[in-house]
């Protein structure tokens, strides 16, 4: 009889060690999908986890998954202070988008001025705006005690029609011949997010992924912030005695979180995207709150976790592209990264023991 | 944008089919890439696209390979699975949706040796980009005909998606053939804000349905809203939209379905001629718009429904502009607000059909804004 066993104390091997299982467990159930597909297993997996890094065009895929990273990382660092805390900012989506449009907004506004003023502007309005946004969830579950996850979620769908609404009205290009979506700001040299170092994937907005993580580290770590951040996540009632201010820690946590996730959309539209269209959302947002969790909500983590995101989306393009293996198939390998890494974690939790229970008859 | 069917409103000022360099030399084998903006499996755009590529492979055989991605988000991403097609060897690269213009042009600028052909949009930036669409105001003008004479309410209706162009173009010429079917024709338009959405297109038709609306055509992708129509039991009509739809032409029962006709945009024939043109080295930058004579446009198979006499000017229709003998904005035609456009016997010019922003007389309502 297999029964399972609640540790006092998480496993910290197993901490450590799920997430590479659950690695290793979605490339064999991935091979057995793709074989199924009537693929070579062994082949897709080479494409998708060792192509991008060593292939034949690493040289141009490598800096990519920096690129492809860089908002992972920012979004999920910014939520994973939240979700220790228990505090569920499920809406990084919508603080992203308005990140962007804030952003955008404040380039067009000095378009087509040459000042080295601007790009600053545009990174503290875009930081501005996601803040914003997410202090809506923070300010109503402070005030009346509403669930900052429904709050923040259905936010993203507001966010989502303001984008469209922006993208088709004030701030079309007005040299687009009345098509919908903003001047492309890759062609405004002032508010170009461009490569710091031709060909290397780093942009501004890598450089503020990396600090991020360096910072979230030191605050977790050495910070009373952090400490009381852990502690309310883990001991809710044990916070209230050690002088945790609740509504602080909502407005810090979703003001954090907000804040990264409208620079990760600031720095998006600026460099890679270029542009506000109606579909400039392309769900980062959402795919942070797996980076986070696969990261183990640990900012060391999330970078790794980030990097294996994208190499999981690169690499799953270049399977499309030689492979001519379905989008769906590829998104589904992705899930079941999530869904191993969930499933292995109760060894953290738990323990598994074989025969009877102690002490039963 | 979701997408595509935005046409250049002054593509004319931007100096159109410069002709460019020829590339004159020819290819033995060509590796053709597809970039589709959503999944194969949407019965719609990008299902017909993938049609159009599978027809290329089965032209050319073993001389040709084909690749593909699907569900390819626009802006950065489109930029990077180009460059990535670009460098895995392929020798022209199709973007098939008007949100990847930038990034097409772009990438393009990198690889001057691979051609790149991008659907609806206007910009050439680099000789080895061209531009290519398909003229779907043909085909709304012979279901508008249709819907003209199969009104019983004297009330049909257009599901609009945005508000731009090609969408304009589209419901004028709807229109204007409904009217000239049935002078007591009223048009509602409803504006859906998607290209694809379900349970937004059937909203959109069930709020004209319940207007007394009892023939629509749909400018989005889903079969929403034939499904919707189909509830009416037999008492209001609707058309396949991008692909054929073929599954609402008969009802269980054996009975006409719901959709009376279609249609059909067919990439395959344009596809087809651009890479046999790589190959024997006649290939040249183009800025190409084709209708139904080149086959690019088709009307699918109409059903029982439709009288006879109904099916025959209809496919007279069909005959007459294929044959390059009729276009459907020729004079006389006003605009909405009774200002003459096109005097007896004239003709649009391209350039004012690709930045139509006005609706023509008779259409009551604004565009909006």
């Amino acid at each position: 009889m297999i029964r399972l066993e609640r540790r006092p104390t998480p496993s910290r091997f197993w901490t450590g060690a799920t997430p590479v299982l659950a690695v290793i467990a979605t490339m064999i159930a991935g091979g057995i999908l793709f074989a199924a597909l009537g693929k070579n297993p062994v082949e897709a997996i080479r494409t998708i986890f060792w192509d991008p890094l060593f292939g034949q065009f690493a040289s141009y895929s490598r800096p990519q998954l920096l690129v492809k990273a860089a908002p992972l990382i920012l979004i999920a660092v910014g939520l994973s202070f939240g979700f220790r805390a228990g505090i569920w900012n499920i809406g990084a989506e919508g603080q992203y988008i308005i990140g962007a449009i804030f952003g955008a907004a404040m380039a067009l506004a000095f378009y087509p001025m040459d000042a080295v003023i601007v790009f600053p502007l545009m990174v503290l309005a875009g930081a501005a705006g996601g803040l914003a946004w997410a202090m809506i969830p923070a300010v109503l579950k402070i005030r009346f005690n509403t669930s900052e996850i429904l709050v923040s979620l259905m936010l993203v769908y507001v966010a989502g029609h303001i984008l469209s609404a922006m993208a088709f009205g004030a701030l079309r290009n007005p040299e687009g011949m009345g098509f919908p979506g903003s001047r492309n700001l890759q062609q405004y040299p002032a508010a170009h997010n461009a490569e710091l170092i031709a060909g290397s994937g780093l942009h501004w907005g890598t450089v503020t992924a990396f600090l991020a993580v360096i910072v979230a580290y030191v605050v977790m770590q050495r910070h009373i912030l952090g400490f009381q951040i852990r502690v309310a996540g883990e001991a809710p009632r044990a916070a209230r005695f050690a002088g945790v201010n609740p509504a602080r820690l909502t407005a810090i946590c979703l003001g954090t979180s907000g804040a990264l996730a409208g620079l990760a959309g600031l720095f998006e539209v600026s460099g890679p995207s270029g542009q506000i269209t109606p579909d400039f959302a392309s769900g980062y947002g959402f795919t942070a709150i797996i980076v986070a969790f696969l990261g183990r909500l640990n900012p060391l983590g999330i970078l790794l976790a980030g990097l294996l995101m994208a190499l999981t989306y690169i690499g799953g393009e270049l399977a499309q592209l030689t492979l001519a293996l379905p989008a769906a198939a590829i998104q589904a390998f992705q899930g079941m990264l999530l869904f191993f890494l969930l499933a292995f974690d109760m060894l953290s939790n738990f323990r598994i023991r074989i025969g009877r229970p102690e002490g039963a008859q | 944008m979701k997408r595509r069917v935005l046409l250049a409103t002054a593509a004319m000022g931007l100096g159109l089919a410069t002709g460019g360099a020829a590339f004159a030399q020819g290819m033995d084998n060509v590796k053709a890439c597809f970039v589709y903006v959503g999944p194969i499996g949407d019965g719609g755009w990008t299902y017909q696209h993938h049609q159009g590529a599978l027809a290329v492979k089965e032209a050319y055989g073993d001389k040709v390979e084909i690749a593909w991605q699907e569900s390819v988000p626009e802006g950065a991403d489109g930029e990077r699975v180009m460059t990535q097609m670009a460098l895995s060897g392929c020798n022209i690269i199709f973007t098939t949706s008007f949100g990847y213009m930038d990034a097409t042009n772009a990438v393009a600028g990198k690889f001057p040796d691979i051609k790149f052909e991008h659907a609806t949009g206007y910009k050439r930036e680099h000789p080895n980009v061209s531009t290519y669409n398909a003229r779907f105001y043909e085909g709304r003008a012979v279901v508008g005909h249709i819907a003209g004479k199969m009104t019983k309410t004297n009330k049909i209706g257009y599901l609009a998606s945005f508000p731009i162009p090609e969408v304009i173009m589209g419901i004028n010429a709807y229109f204007h053939h409904a009217k000239l079917a049935n002078p007591d024709v009223e048009l509602v338009v409803t504006w859906a804000y998607t290209w694809y959405d379900p349970a937004k297109e059937a909203d959109a038709a069930r709020a004209m349905l319940d207007q007394g609306v009892d023939v629509i055509t749909a400018h989005t992708d889903s079969t929403a809203p034939l499904a919707e129509i189909a509830k009416e039991g037999g008492n209001a009509w609707g058309f396949g939209q991008a692909s054929d739809m073929a599954a609402f032409m008969t009802n269980d029962d054996g009975s006409p379905g719901p959709r009376v006709a279609s249609i059909i945009d067919e990439w395959a024939p344009y596809y087809v001629k651009r890479v046999g043109a790589l190959m024997d080295g006649s290939y040249e930058q183009i800025d190409s718009w084709a209708g139904m004579p080149e086959g690019e446009v088709v009307i699918g198979e109409m059903n029982d429904a439709i009288p006879a006499d109904v099916k025959a000017e209809a496919q007279a229709m069909i005959d007459a502009i294929t044959a390059g003998d009729y276009h459907p904005f020729t004079g006389p035609i006003n605009r909405q607000d009774g200002s003459a456009w096109l005097a007896e016997g004239e003709v649009a010019d391209d350039g004012t059909l690709l930045g139509m922003t006005f609706y023509i007389e008779g259409i009551t309502g604004d565009i909006p804004q």
